[in-house]
């Protein structure tokens, strides 16, 4: 059974109580899919961010078996609010 | 061209130095070398931050300062570059964020360095929990930057 793994980073691990799972892939399935049936939510959060095997990508974009797929927060790196 | 996410203190100035002794030895073909070092401080939006936790995603993170880099290196006539970001526990006082640029003038290394260093605020997925004395925050946004001039 093809699978695909899904990642939450930072305040959204910490909303939803989980960091990384495995789900069986299903043909035709989108990123935004994922999120919403993971969440239950109806969509993507303005202020949520995702990424298709470690690049920033559509909500839209297919899933492929295989895939890692992360939802996170805007990033906050460099200086400290420099 | 090396990145480095790092969860232990860093000395930001002795990294240029070995750095800089390690690629180029005693020879001079770099005519300017631009530093940058982001140090953790003791506040922020009016609050006195005592710590913070700095959350990366290993994989992406490295993949992201290295494109960022390379995308530099493309815009500009470098002759090296360094990233080296902590992540995990911070302290006020600890450096945060090393980026450093040689180039055989100033120009492409002032620009270079500020360019690499707003991509990555921009880009690079990293993410800061503050310790205040009434608990733990996320921060939410950076600060706005400004564009680099064009090369």
């Amino acid at each position: 059974m093809p699978l695909i793994t899904l990642k939450l980073f930072a305040s959204l691990a910490e909303t939803h109580g989980w960091r990384e799972r495995q789900r069986a892939w299903v043909a035709g399935i989108r990123v935004i899919d994922l999120w919403c049936a993971e969440t239950g939510q109806s969509g993507l959060p303005a202020r949520v961010l995702c990424a298709r095997n470690m690049d920033y990508c559509p909500p839209e974009t297919p899933v492929t078996p295989g895939d890692e797929i992360a939802f996170f927060p805007p990033v906050t790196g460099g200086a400290h609010a420099c | 061209m090396p990145v480095s996410v790092r969860s232990a203190p860093f000395e930001p100035y002795a990294e240029v130095a070995a750095h800089q002794h390690a690629v180029f030895g005693g020879r001079g073909q770099f005519g300017a070398t631009a530093v940058f070092v982001g140090t953790m401080r003791d506040f922020n939006e009016g609050d006195a931050v005592q710590g913070m936790t700095l959350e990366h995603y290993p994989g992406m993170t490295e993949r992201h300062l290295d494109d960022i880099c390379a995308t530099a290196s493309g815009r500009w006539p470098l002759l090296e570059t360094l990233v080296i970001h902590r992540v995990g526990e911070i302290f006020p006082g600890e450096a945060i964020v090393l980026v450093v640029v040689w180039s055989a003038h100033r120009q492409a290394a002032f620009d270079a360095c500020r360019e690499i260093m707003e991509a990555l605020k921009s880009r690079a997925p990293f993410w800061k929990k503050e310790r205040l004395a009434t608990g733990t925050r996320w921060v939410t946004g950076n600060t706005a930057g400004y564009p680099a001039s064009k090369p």
